[in-house]
This record gives structure tokens, C-alpha cells and sequence, in this order.
């Protein structure tokens, strides 16, 4: 399949791009590979950064450059349900640790990655600033706060009914 | 009850929207500046306010404004930085959530006094909900005359545009920011140049929080020297704690910075105190990156005086027995918790953020948070401690930006006052790996020292 957004996604790239004053379209960059990883499977090849670099007419390179440094840009697939539980102090102190082991218990998966029916990766990540409404997870836009053992089995089943 | 600025109006339902917040006050302070004051004046009362930015390092915000160099036919920035990463912080988050108009109508104010047509607002992208709450709020803004061409007939013209970052701690540094906020990756720059002659695209630029630019709407209202009689002495106004950790009441809180920081904990207008009638140990009070102190130096200084919110109290002593009001983060640990533990995820988080340019901090916090981890693990050696000390003081002021000064104090200030709990894991690591140090000696009261006779 080749790397193409839809009209619809192209007109929104030109009004990310009208953002900035003419000439500064690389300060697209970061929300257009949002937009791309988004649109190409949850994660972002070779293919889809040269393209992102075509349309904003830039050297691939410096397409590459910020897709590494980026924690949210994935460079190999994922499941389609990403878990990103934090595990930095406040969400520490808080029972995360407990949290992120159960989750591998339940889905039969270390931190990094995938089930085999390719539904759920799980990742440990750093502060995303929910430290009061702890230990919680980023699952695709939003937040899952307040995790508990019962929450996490809820999560998991509101996954598999919505891919089914 | 405490006086509130910011929060005064969040609980009224539908404040999200144009026309509840406008029917409660909202854009008057707009309407005040564009309509009878000069930008001059607007900057003027911001400095009589004494505000300082809210971001962490409180810098004075009038001042900085003042720095902003104006060549003739260059355009001029204002950035709002909603990168909001330091660990314990929350607040900006819950500002844009609730009440997203203050802040619009805070960049309005501060964009009219700096002479700025366009202004970014760069938030964190893991907040990927919230750029849809700022932009409605925009369009609607736009739609009633505060945003775009003309605004409200003043001929002041002004857009706002939302940018989402990628995650990247370094990114709330201004000028990783600006870099971010360009394409690139988020490396600092060597300064000078400062953001307030070459910022942006090479123009002048004015970095500032969420927070400190929501502050500028009520300055605007009831005057700087009015903003200025809240708080105490250099800590005016007020300022939003998001308190986090082992606490029954966790959550944002608009604190009027005259209250003690025993009250804040314990009091149930604010956290309501420790769960499960456990005692506390210590806090980190000001986000991750500034000093750890333990119970008894968190609630009386060195000096045995009450430690209040305020940025001169939570400084008193310096890093030596005090710490900082940073950006309101505000950690509470209970008995149970383990600073070495803790210590470790922190050595944790800054290793992942480290952008990588200067070789102390990326070196220095994958080093850090080995020998962390081996202590943790029961693998320590004496040593180790003081190795740990050797790696942070070549890590602090010895990099380009303060993430290498981030790194470092939360290590040092915790084998400052917690030396005694890492010792105990390296010398016994096998109950170490079983159960924590406790709560020991943490919240003992202190020896006041007698005054010293004068020499």
C-alpha cells in the first residue's frame, strides 16, 4: 500500500502549514507525523517519513532526526491498543509498579511488547502530568486514571469488544 | 477559606464556554487593556504585581517582558508553554481543562502589551485531549470579536495557534521549545542570544507558563499594586499547587501564598492530610527536580520558624536545609516509601529526557541511575554513596540547559538528608530488598541551635 493521506487529511496538513509564517513549513513537522502516525497503522516507517518529507519539503534526514527523539513517535508497529503506564515517582509512590505487573500478568506480556493476536502492546513510560489522579495510563488520546486491578480488567475488555 | 484569582469561577458549570465565562467577568480585563490602556502601561502593572513566572524558575515576568527587543519591521513572539513535564506537576493541565477562555484572554492581554500578532501555544503532546478545548475556545473568541483583524475596533490584530509537542520533558526548557516549535529536535541553545533578542525564527521572543499568563487577567482587573497586597512579601498573588502522592485529597489547589505548609497538608480546605493515619516522611514541594527534605525540615525551618508556601520560605536555608517552590509540584511521600526507590525512579525519568548534547548529563544520569538501581537491588557497595555524589556535582552547571542542574539535585539533597537510609541498603541488602527503612528519624523534631554568640 502507498503512503498517501486522504483530501481530507492533505487540506489539513496545508492548514497546519498556514499556521506558520510562509517558508517556516518544517515547524509542521511534529504535527504532521502525529497526524501520520495516525493515519498509517499506529506507527511511522521508513516510507511514511520520506512522504512526510516530500510534503513539507524537506530532506528525509531532518524528518528522521525528530521521529527519533520524540518518546510518542513509534518507529516499529504496535498492538492496537497502545498501554502507556508511568512509572515515575508520584505514580510510584502511588502503586504503579503493582499496576504495570498485573497488566503483564493478565495479557501474558513483558514491558515492550506485543500479543500475538497483535491487539495490546505494553510500554512503561515517563511523567505524562496525572500525578494527583494516579496510577494511571495513556491509551490512545486519553487518559485512564485511577487504575485499579478491576479498572485494568474493564480496559482490557472495553478493548477486545471494541476490535471484535 | 483562602482567596482565590484564577479558580474563582472554575466550578461554574459551562465556564468552558464563551458565553458563561463572558457573563461572569470574562474578557473585561481584554476590554480594559485594548480599549484604555498602551501596551507600556499593561506591561507597567504587571511588574507592580511582582508576579513571577509559574513555570519553576519565578523569575519576575514584568521584567522579563521589559527585555524584549523591538527592532523596527520584526515580528515579535509570545510562546505560552503548556510542555507541563516536570514530575508532581498538574496544574497547567487542569487551567486549560476547566477554564481554557483565561488563558486566551490572558494571551490576548500579553500578546497586546508585547506587540505579538501571532502566538503559539506549544502544549505536551501526551495532552492530546486538550488542543481540541483550546481550539474551540479560540473559534469562539474569534467569533466574538477578540481574535483576528481589528480586534473589538482597537486595530490590534491577533491569532492563536495550538501546537502539540511529541513528548519530551526538555521541551518546557524555552529554548528547546523554540526549537521544537521550528521542526527540530528539542536541543537547547547556547544563550546568549536569549529568546528576547532571537527567539523564534531568529525574531524576539517571550516564553512564558499557562499559569503566569492566566495571573496577567486579574492583575489586569483589579490593578498590580492590588495583585500585590495577596501572598507574602516577594510571593504575590496566588499560585496553583498540584499536590500528588501518599495525601487524602490530591489535586489542584489555588493557594493564597500566606498559609503554612502544614496547613496545606494537613487542613481540609486543601490536602486533608495522610491516608491510613500513616505519618509522613518527606516532600519533594516544588516538582521533582528541586530538593527533597525530610518531615521535619519540610514543616519548621533550620531555624525552627514554620515553613509557609511561599518562595522564600520553601528556599530558607538554601539547598542545605531548604528547597523551592519550582513549579508546584507538590510530592508527599508517607513512612512506607522508600527514597531510594523513589531517588531511583527520578535518576529514571531524567536519563530518558537527557536531549543528549552535554556529555556530563547524558552520561551522568545513565550512570546515576545505575548505581541507583544497583543499591535498590541490593547490589550496592559503600561506595557507591559517594559515587553518586562525585557523578552529580560534575553533572550541575556544567551542561547548556538546567536539565543537568534537574538531575542532579534530587540525588544530591537526597543523600543529604537521607544518607543514613542508603547506607542501610548497601549494608544490608538482603532485608534491604525485603522491606523499606521507614520512617527512622525523619520527623523527629530538630535541635534548634542556640542563636550564635556575637563574634
Amino acid at each position: 500500500m502507498a503512503v498517501q493521506f486522504s483530501e481530507e487529511k492533505l487540506n489539513k496538513v496545508k492548514e497546519i502549514i498556514a499556521r506558520y509564517p510562509e517558508g517556516k513549513q518544517k515547524s509542521a513537522l511534529i504535527p504532521v507525523l502525529h497526524l501520520a502516525q495516525e493515519s498509517f497503522g499506529g506507527w511511522l516507517s521508513a516510507e511514511t517519513m520520506d512522504y512526510v518529507a516530500s510534503l513539507l519539503q524537506i530532506d528525509p534526514i531532518e524528518v528522521y532526526e525528530v521521529a527519533t527523539f520524540y518518546s510518542m513517535y513509534n518507529l516499529k508497529p504496535v498492538g492496537k491498543y497502545l498501554f502507556e503506564v508511568c512509572h515515575t515517582g508520584p505514580c510510584m509512590v502511588s502503586g504503579s509498579d503493582n499496576i504495570i505487573e498485573y497488566i503483564k500478568e493478565r495479557l501474558g506480556i513483558n514491558v515492550g511488547e506485543t500479543t500475538a493476536d497483535g491487539l495490546f502492546t505494553l510500554k512503561t513510560v515517563e511523567c505524562l502530568g496525572a500525578c494527583g489522579y494516579a496510577p494511571m495510563m495513556q491509551l490512545g488520546k486519553f487518559y485512564k486514571e485511577h487504575l485499579t486491578k478491576a479498572r485494568v480488567d474493564e480496559i482490557i475488555a472495553e478493548c477486545r469488544a471494541k476490535a471484535n | 477559606m483562602g482567596r482565590k484569582l484564577l479558580l474563582d469561577k472554575a466550578h461554574i458549570e459551562g465556564i468552558r464556554y464563551y458565553d458563561v465565562y463572558r457573563k461572569n467577568g470574562g474578557y473585561a480585563a481584554a476590554e480594559k487593556a485594548l480599549k484604555s490602556m498602551s501596551p507600556d502601561l499593561v506591561t507597567e502593572e504587571v511588574k507592580k504585581s511582582g508576579l513571577r513566572g509559574r513555570g519553576g524558575a519565578g523569575f519576575p515576568t514584568g521584567l522579563k517582558w521589559s527585555f524584549l527587543a523591538k527592532p523596527e519591521g520584526v515580528p515579535r513572539y509570545l510562546v505560552c508553554n503548556a510542555d507541563e513535564s516536570e514530575p508532581g506537576t498538574f496544574k497547567d493541565r487542569y487551567l486549560m481543562e476547566f477554564i481554557p477562555h483565561l488563558l486566551i484572554e490572558g494571551l490576548l492581554i500579553s500578546s497586546f502589551a508585547l506587540g505579538a500578532n501571532r502566538t503559539y501555544i506549544y502544549i505536551r503532546g501526551e495532552y492530546a485531549w486538550i488542543p481540541d478545548i483550546l481550539e474551540e475556545a479560540i473559534a469562539e473568541a474569534h467569533k466574538n470579536g477578540w481574535l483576528g483583524k481589528n480586534i473589538q475596533g482597537t486595530g490590534f490584530d491577533l491569532d492563536i495557534y495550538v501546537q502539540r509537542g511529541a513528548g519530551a520533558y526538555i521541551c518546557g526548557e524555552e529554548t528547546a521549545l523554540i526549537e521544537s516549535l521550528e521542526g527540530k529536535r528539542g536541543n537547547p541553545r547556547i544563550k546568549p542570544p536569549f529568546p528576547a533578542v532571537k527567539g523564534l525564527w531568529q525574531c524576539p521572543t517571550v516564553v512564558n507558563n499557562v499559569e503566569t499568563l492566566a495571573a496577567v487577567v486579574p492583575i489586569i482587573n483589579i490593578g498590580g499594586d492590588e495583585y500585590a497586597k495577596y501572598g507574602t512579601g516577594k510571593s504575590t498573588g496566588t499560585k496553583l499547587i498540584s499536590a500528588c502522592g501518599n495525601l487524602n485529597k490530591p489535586g489542584v489547589y489555588e493557594i493564597d501564598m500566606s498559609i503554612s505548609v502544614e496547613e496545606f497538608i494537613y487542613s481540609d480546605e486543601y490536602c486533608g492530610g495522610i491516608p491510613n493515619g500513616k505519618r509522613l516522611k518527606a516532600c519533594i514541594p516544588g516538582g521533582s527536580s528541586v530538593p527533597i527534605l525530610p518531615a521535619n525540615l519540610l514543616l519548621k525551618t533550620a531555624k525552627g520558624e514554620q515553613r509557609m508556601m511561599t518562595y522564600e520560605s520553601l528556599n530558607d536555608g538554601g539547598f542545605a536545609t531548604g528547597s523551592m517552590m519550582g513549579s508546584g509540584g507538590f510530592i508527599v511521600l508517607d513512612e512506607d516509601q522508600c527514597v531510594v526507590r523513589h531517588t531511583m525512579s527520578l535518576a529514571r525519568f531524567y536519563h530518558h529526557e537527557s536531549c543528549g548534547q552535554c556529555s556530563p548529563c547524558r552520561e551522568g544520569t545513565g550512570w546515576m541511575k545505575k548505581v541507583l538501581l544497583n543499591i535498590e537491588n541490593g547490589k550496592g557497595k559503600e561506595s557507591d554513596i559517594d559515587l553518586l555524589w562525585d557523578i552529580q556535582r560534575r553533572i550541575e552547571g556544567n551542561t547548556i540547559c538546567p536539565l543537568g542542574d534537574a538531575a542532579a539535585w534530587p540525588v544530591a539533597a537526597a543523600i543529604r538528608h537521607f544518607r543514613d537510609e542508603f547506607e542501610w541498603h548497601v549494608r544490608h541488602p538482603e532485608e534491604a530488598v525485603k522491606r523499606n527503612f521507614g520512617l527512622a528519624h525523619y520527623a523527629d523534631p530538630l535541635p534548634v541551635a542556640a542563636p550564635a554568640a556575637a563574634v
